[in-house]
């Protein structure tokens, strides 16, 4: 009686908070789609949707115009925005899991100057690797993203052998610090373009088109699905490694394969979208606070509702100042850096008791 | 089960443990005590597989530890650290779940019914089903060390590494949590080593004890032969004295605090207040005591002595309850006093002072011999009721086997006293070879010199055997001459 009811509490909590999810996730979709300088009704876009399921490719009653716009401009935009909210989201709490640091993120950590760093070189010089053509760019951002936070982890565990989050979080800024350095002296070498590079750097989902959508989403299929699979690890690690080495976990091997994982998706997203920060901090801390902290299902909410997350910030930076478009990375800022300010203020205080 | 050959290691370069070995046998409770930076969680640490060791094996039921994969090794050992720290909300019921994770297999790691199953009976074990929905951030320290608990059982471990278990518990749990391991140990075969700072909490459960000094081992024995006091002093660096517990075959080290109390004052024959009902002595500070008394009897530290008079015919008067309930009404403490009954008047008691060669004892005697007013009530049995309490105080500092001794010698000294004074045991019509409610007491200072010995051979002993001699003959003519005046 009592186990059938604990297997019914956790079970129902978990499947509302998949079907809110799922709908912040489809009504932050159809808002994106929708709103714009030309509006878009959500009837259309359900037509829209009938049209693509059941009379494939036939042209139903939504006029040309309005499909135009919707499958060249408005979807591969939110959809890219989607993508890249789920990859940072998902990046986000395995390092938070990994370094039982609630304050780690790829852009607290560094990651995403070190991402960016390599993107930039890769635009700088034009480096084009051979064997991955198209992906230079993101492989190149996953590379120097990688060595990164292997840097940043040798190097705080160098300084205070306990890793506390404060010193963890300090790396990362010192290292970002010293990595935006080197970005902005190559900027300044350019000499061209430097506001459109300046614009990527701030973060921004818009005029990529499919082309980026593609270039993302083989790394985003294999990333998450290796963090996917390493939920329970994940809470394992949680507890420290020494406590998930007692439990079973191969620690090496599972914190290698949870940070690389990791910054492929940190990095793939940054090298596509520049940097945005704090989604990965916001998106996962809400949803633990929402529903609890057992990572096989806080990583699916978490990569849903940072795809909604990041959909509506892209909305919100495209019409708030329209027809000017407000880098993306400075919402989530805006939203991040208290939330930032309010996680470590909440483990103080806990800390002290 | 668990065999460790010659091992050396530690963290960075520096060795912390250096040539180990020792052996742990199926169900078997190890202790592993030391000092503070003795290498006590190292050493927990390499048998857990954390550290790796840099000579030597470390062999687990036959197979090297590094031949066992991570969730292999899960399934065989489980592990309590001393401090579970955590930054994320679990609820209690997913963190004992944990404890599963090394049976799960695939992706999704589903549970299964028996994970289910499992995990409800470590739970109850450990009594934190309550506790499950809660989160582990909430629970007290104590709380928190029964949840991880149940996490390591339910690993379903044959060996358990416990550092420190009771750390944050209190001592009903500590009784419980080290009981229910102890039974385990008994219907699972499960093994425990257990790392403990509570040198008579260990000696009370564990089957073996390594001492580990300088990360080497001293001694590797049972606890009888690990506690004992040189080699306590040699790891410890404190002096400690060995006892018996009253109740088990286990010893126990008694600690002494550098403060004891403030310096006693010599006992004199001024101290023992005669009044009509009572004789009674209210000491400045607690003697030890060995005694047959009815309230305070055995061994003990009492303050307070009172030898009470009652009448012989009074059935309610005798019984410890009464006794109790007397001492309360007339302002002594239970737990400081010894108490003793006698039909004697104690006006007649006799309080005398003994001396020689710096030995000084107070002895203190009342006597009621049966006598022919008394037969004339017709009660049978109070014929033969005599009592004879003797109180020996003693200005000295006395080993156990003295005051044994000085027990002995006292009731030969007064066999003797009674059988001069022609006082004929009624019942078996012999001489009276032990009057059949005495009572004796044997208090001393603790102070001053140290007397190993109290028997008849040693100068204490002669000194007890004359006085209570002498004062015994003394109170039993007292007795002898009121029941002459008043026939």
């Amino acid at each position: 009686m009592q186990k059938r009811f604990t297997r019914m509490y956790s079970n129902n909590k978990h499947v509302v908070a998949y079907m809110v999810t799922v709908c912040f996730l489809v009504f932050s979709i159809f808002l994106g789609v929708s709103i714009g300088t030309f509006p878009i009704s959500f009837f259309d876009i359900l037509q829209m949707i009938g049209d693509a399921l059941f009379h494939m490719g036939g042209n139903g009653s939504v006029d040309e115009n309005t499909q135009n716009i919707v499958m060249s401009i408005r979807l591969p935009r939110v959809i890219l925005a989607g993508l890249v909210g789920a990859s940072l989201a998902l990046a986000g709490a395995s390092f938070q899991g990994l370094l039982q640091n609630p304050l780690a993120d790829p852009y607290t950590l560094g990651v995403s100057s070190g991402a960016s760093l390599g993107a930039v070189f890769v635009l700088f010089f034009g480096i084009h690797i051979p064997f991955f053509g198209f992906f230079t760019l993101p492989v190149a951002s996953i590379l120097t993203g990688f060595m990164t936070i292997i840097f940043v982890i040798f190097f705080a565990g160098m300084i205070d052998k306990a890793m506390r989050i404060e010193t963890i979080v300090l790396t990362g800024i010192i290292m970002s610090s010293f990595l935006g350095a080197l970005i902005s002296f190559m900027i300044a070498m350019s000499g061209e373009e430097l506001r459109q590079i300046v614009n990527w750097l701030l973060g921004s989902v818009s005029m990529r088109g499919w082309v980026y959508v593609m270039m993302l989403l083989p790394f985003f299929v294999v990333g998450s699905l290796l963090i996917l699979a390493n939920g329970t690890e994940l809470n394992a690690l949680a507890f420290g490694e020494e406590k998930a080495h007692q439990l079973g976990v191969n620690v090496k091997k599972r914190k290698l394969l949870i940070l690389t994982s990791a910054s492929i998706l940190a990095g793939a997203a940054v090298a596509i979208s520049g940097t945005i920060g704090f989604v990965g901090l916001v998106v996962p801390h809400l949803n633990r606070l929402l529903w609890g902290n057992d990572y096989r299902h806080l990583l699916p909410l978490s990569a849903l509702f940072g795809a909604g997350f990041l959909i509506l910030a892209d909305l919100v930076s495209r019409t708030i100042m329209s027809p000017t478009e407000l880098p993306i990375g400075v919402i989530t800022a805006l939203i991040g850096a208290p939330s930032f300010a309010f996680i470590l203020m909440k483990q103080r205080m806990e800390r002290r008791g | 089960m668990l065999q460790i050959k010659n091992i050396a290691g530690g963290y960075q370069r520096r060795n912390i443990i250096e040539n180990l070995s020792f052996i742990v046998e199926k169900g078997e409770m190890f202790g592993i005590l030391g000092p503070n930076g003795s290498g006590k969680t190292t050493l927990l640490k390499m048998i857990g597989g954390l550290i790796p060791v840099r000579s030597g094996t470390i062999e687990l039921e036959g197979k090297p530890l590094q031949a066992y994969s991570a969730k292999q090794l899960a399934r065989k050992i489980a592990s309590l650290p001393q401090n579970n720290t955590q930054m994320f909300d679990y609820t209690v019921w997913e963190t004992v779940a944990l404890g599963r994770y090394p049976f799960q297999r695939g992706f999704l790691k589903r549970l299964t019914y028996e994970d289910e199953q499992v995990i409800q009976q470590v739970m109850e074990f450990t009594n934190v089903t309550k506790l499950k929905h809660l989160s582990i951030k909430h629970l007290s320290g104590g709380e928190k060390q029964r949840v991880f608990l149940a996490q390591a059982l339910a690993q379903n471990p044959s060996l358990l590494l416990l550092d420190e278990p009771t750390n944050h518990l209190d001592i009903t749990y500590q009784k419980m949590l080290l009981d229910q391991l102890k039974k385990w140990t008994k219907s699972h075969g499960l093994t425990v080593v257990s790392i403990f700072h509570d040198i008579n909490l260990a000696s009370l459960y564990c089957d073996k004890m390594l001492l580990l000094k300088n990360g080497q081992s001293v001694l590797i024995d049972d606890p009888n032969a690990v506690l004992n006091e040189k080699t306590i002093h040699h790891v410890y660096d404190v002096s400690a004295i060995k006892q018996s517990h009253p109740e088990i075959a286990r010893p126990q080290m008694m600690l002494s605090p550098e403060h004891k109390h403030d310096e006693k004052k010599v006992f004199t024959k001024e101290d023992v207040i005669q009044t009509k009902e009572l004789i009674y002595v209210k000491a400045a500070s607690p003697l030890k005591t060995l005694s047959s008394a009815v309230v305070g009897g055995g061994f003990g530290w009492h303050r307070h002595f009172v030898n009470r008079h009652v009448p012989t015919d009074d059935h309610v008067s005798g019984s410890q309850t009464e006794m109790i309930n007397f001492l309360l009404d007339n302002g002594f403490s239970p737990n400081e006093t010894i108490g003793m009954l006698t039909s004697s008047h104690v006006e007649d008691g006799v309080v005398e002072e003994w001396e020689e060669e710096g030995i000084s004892i107070i002895i203190v005697v009342t006597a009621s011999i049966s006598h022919g007013a008394d037969a004339s009530k017709n009660m049978e049995k109070h014929e033969h009721v005599r009592a004879i309490n003797t109180w020996m105080f003693i200005n000295g500092h006395l080993s156990d086997q003295a005051f044994i001794e000085g027990m002995v010698t006292a009731t030969e000294a007064k066999t003797k006293a009674l059988f001069d004074e022609g006082i004929i045991d009624s019942a078996t019509g012999s001489s009276a070879a032990e009057a059949s409610m005495d009572s004796v007491l044997l208090a001393a200072t603790q102070t001053g010199s140290l007397h190993h010995h109290a028997g008849t051979g040693a100068t204490l002993g002669k000194l007890i055997a004359k006085g209570v001699y002498e004062s015994t003959v003394k109170a039993i003519q007292n007795n002898k001459q009121r029941w002459t005046i008043n026939d």
